[in-house]
C-alpha cells in the first residue's frame, strides 16, 4: 500500500536523475572533497603529534578565546535580539523601517572594513575608545573589543530567526492571559517565551557559529597577542599559511578541531529545527 | 496606571534598541566615511584610482560575477532536487549543502590550498590537465583560486532562500503540468519560476553581498597585492602598512564597500517589499 504510494509521487515530476547528478557531484569537487583534503592532511601527523599540537598553550587559548567570546557575544545578541525583534513586531514608531532595514548591515557589509572601523572606534584615540577609558575600560585590543566584533557580526542572526515567529503568533493569547488577571512579566514568561524558544535557539546557535570561525572582523581588534590571550583560532590557522613558517600540518589539525565543532553546532541547530518543526505541525 | 506604565515600557525597549543599533551599526558607517574624507577629496579620489585599487575591483568583480552565476544555476538545482523528489539521504543532503555557513572560512581556503596546492592530492590531476590541454590553470594563489573560494563560501545561499518557498509550495502544480505533458524547463519556467521569483532575487542579493565582501577564505589563496587581491583584501594591505595616509586611503576603499553594501541593503528592502505585497494580493 504504502510502496504504490511512493511510487505513483516518484515518477511523474521529470529532472531527478540529472539534478541528483549535478547536485551530488557539484556539492562534491565544490565543497566535500576540498572538506576531505583537510581531513586526509591532518590524519597524516601520528596520534600522538596531533595531540601535542592541539594541547600547545597558544591553541588551547586560542580555542578558549574564540569559544569564549562567541559565546557571551551570541548571549548578548540573544537578549538584544529578543529585544529588538519585539520593537519591530510590537510598537510602532518614527525610523521603525530604516531600522528595520539595517539589521542586515553586518550581513552585507565586507567583514574586513567592519572590522578595521571597530578598532579604530573603539582604540584610544577613537571617540568610544576615549570615552570607555575614562570609567576604565580598554575595549580594543582585548576580549572585549573580540566580543564587540562578534556581537557586530552576530546581530542579524537572532532578530532575523525570532520575526517572522512573533509575526505569527496571535494577539489573542495574550490578550486571554491578560484577560485571566496574569501580569505581563507572566504572560512573557509563560506564553511568548516559549513560543520563540526554538527560533531564538537557532539564530543563538547561528551566531555561536558564525562568531567561533570568525576572522575578518576579529583580527583587527584583537591585537592578536599570544600573552593576553586573545589569539583566535581562525588567527592561529591563518598564521601557519603564511610564508615564512609554513606548517600546514598543523593548520589542518586545528582546522579539524574546528570543523568538529561546527558539525556538532551544525547538527544541534538541525535537531532544533526539526523538533520545533514536529510540535508546530502536530 | 497600568496604562501608563506599559507606555513607559514601550518608549524604554524603543529607546534601548535605537541606542544599540546606533552605535553598532550606524556609527561604523558614519566613521567610515568620516575617516575617509578626512583628508580631503583630493587624497580620497587618488586612493580610489589607485593601479592596486582598480585590479582589485576588477578580480572582485570577476569573482562576484562567476560565483553568482554558479551559485544561482546550482541553488535552482538543488532546491528543486531537495523540494520536488523523495529519496534516501535527502535529510544529509540538505545538512550537507549548509556546511559552508557554519564553518569558517580560513578553513574554506585552507581546504582549496590542500586540494590544489603544491603538496594537494589533485595538483598532479590539475598538472595532467594542463600538458594534455596545453593550458596554464593554476588553483592556489591565483584568481581562479580566489573565485573558487568565493563560491564555495556563497554556496547555500540561494538554495537556502528558495527551498522553503518550494517546501510551502507543495508538489501538486509539477504533478499536472508533467501529467499533462510539459517538459521539465517547460514545468519549471511556467509553473516553479513565478513562485520562487522572489526568493530566487533575496537569495542572489544576499550571495552578492557576500561574494564581493569575503575575506577570510580569499585571504588564505591569494597573495600577489595588485594581480589577485579582491578589494577586502587590498583595504587589508593599506590599513596594515600602517602609515596615516594608507590607513586614509584604507578608508577610501572601504567607502566603496559600504556604498556596495548599501546598495544591497536597499535592493534587499525593496525585494522584501515586492515579495511580501505580492503575497497579500
Amino acid at each position: 500500500m504504502k510502496k504504490a504510494g511512493r511510487r505513483k509521487g516518484k515518477v511523474v515530476i521529470p529532472g531527478f536523475g540529472i539534478t541528483m547528478g549535478i547536485t551530488v557531484s557539484m556539492l562534491s569537487i565544490l565543497i566535500l572533497i576540498p572538506l576531505a583534503s583537510v581531513m586526509a592532511y591532518s590524519f597524516k601527523m601520528s596520534p600522538f603529534e596531533f595531540v601535542k599540537l592541539i594541547t600547545k598553550p597558544g591553541v588551547v587559548n586560542a580555542f578558549a578565546t574564540s569559544i569564549g567570546c562567541a559565546f557571551v557575544a551570541a548571549v548578548i545578541n540573544a537578549v538584544f535580539g529578543v529585544m529588538i525583534a519585539w520593537v519591530l513586531v510590537r510598537y510602532d514608531f518614527f525610523g521603525k523601517r530604516f531600522i528595520d532595514g539595517i539589521i542586515e548591515l553586518p550581513f552585507a557589509l565586507p567583514t574586513a572594513v567592519a572590522g578595521i572601523t571597530l578598532t579604530k572606534m573603539y582604540s584610544d584615540n577613537g571617540f568610544l575608545g576615549k570615552a570607555l577609558e575614562r570609567i576604565g575600560i580598554k575595549a580594543a585590543y582585548t576580549k572585549i573589543g573580540i566580543i564587540i566584533a562578534m556581537v557586530f557580526i552576530g546581530i542579524p542572526f537572532v532578530v532575523r530567526a525570532i520575526q517572522p515567529v512573533l509575526e505569527k503568533l496571535p494577539k489573542s493569547c495574550e490578550e486571554a492571559g491578560l484577560m485571566l488577571g496574569a501580569s505581563r512579566a507572566v504572560i512573557f514568561r509563560k506564553i511568548i517565551f516559549p513560543e520563540i524558544m526554538p527560533p531564538l535557539l537557532t539564530g543563538f546557535g547561528l551566531a555561536l557559529a558564525r562568531g567561533i570561525g570568525e576572522y575578518g572582523s576579529v583580527i583587527y581588534i584583537s591585537g592578536n597577542s599570544e600573552k593576553n590571550k586573545t589569539q583566535v583560532v581562525s588567527y592561529i590557522i591563518m598564521q601557519k599559511l603564511n610564508s615564512g613558517n609554513v606548517d600546514y600540518e598543523g593548520a589542518a589539525a586545528i582546522a579539524l578541531i574546528l570543523l568538529i565543532i561546527s558539525f556538532i553546532m551544525l547538527f544541534a541547530i538541525n535537531i532544533v529545527q526539526h523538533v520545533a518543526s514536529k510540535r508546530t505541525s502536530a | 496606571m497600568k496604562r501608563s506604565r506599559e507606555k513607559i515600557v514601550k518608549w524604554l525597549l524603543i529607546g534601548i534598541t535605537v541606542i544599540f543599533l546606533l552605535f553598532m551599526l550606524v556609527l561604523p558607517m558614519v566613521e567610515v566615511i568620516y575617516r575617509a574624507l578626512k583628508d580631503g577629496l583630493e587624497t580620497y579620489k587618488t586612493a580610489l584610482t589607485a593601479k592596486n585599487t582598480l585590479s582589485a575591483l576588477r578580480v572582485t568583480l570577476i569573482a562576484t560575477v562567476i560565483a553568482l552565476t554558479v551559485n544561482t544555476i546550482l541553488g535552482i538545482i538543488m532546491a528543486w532536487q531537495v523540494t520536488k523528489f523523495d529519496f534516501k539521504g535527502k535529510n544529509i543532503l540538505s545538512t550537507l549543502i549548509d556546511i559552508p555557513f557554519s564553518i569558517s572560512p580560513v578553513i574554506a581556503g585552507l581546504a582549496f590550498i590542500m586540494t590544489f596546492g603544491r603538496s594537494g592530492w589533485a595538483k598532479p590531476v590539475i598538472d595532467g590537465i594542463n600538458n594534455a590541454l596545453g593550458t596554464d590553470i593554476v588553483l592556489v594563489f591565483s584568481v581562479p583560486a580566489v573565485v573558487l573560494a568565493t563560491i564555495f563560501v556563497t554556496f547555500p545561499f540561494i538554495s537556502r532562500e528558495i527551498i522553503p518557498i518550494l517546501h510551502a509550495q507543495g508538489r501538486t502544480e509539477e504533478e499536472a503540468a508533467a501529467l499533462m505533458g510539459a517538459s521539465g524547463m517547460t514545468i519549471f519556467r511556467k509553473v516553479t519560476f513565478p513562485h520562487i521569483k522572489w526568493g530566487l532575487v533575496y537569495g542572489m542579493i544576499l550571495c552578492t553581498a557576500r561574494a564581493f565582501g569575503e575575506f577570510g577564505a580569499v585571504y588564505a589563496v591569494s597573495k600577489a597585492r595588485g594581480k589577485t587581491f579582491t578589494l577586502p583584501l587590498e583595504v587589508d594591505a593599506l590599513y596594515m602598512s600602517g602609515t596615516a595616509d594608507s590607513i586614509t586611503q584604507a578608508f577610501a576603499v572601504s567607502s566603496l564597500l559600504v556604498g556596495m553594501a548599501v546598495i544591497v541593503l536597499i535592493l534587499k528592502n525593496i525585494v522584501e517589499y515586492r515579495g511580501k505585497s505580492k503575497k497579500s494580493v
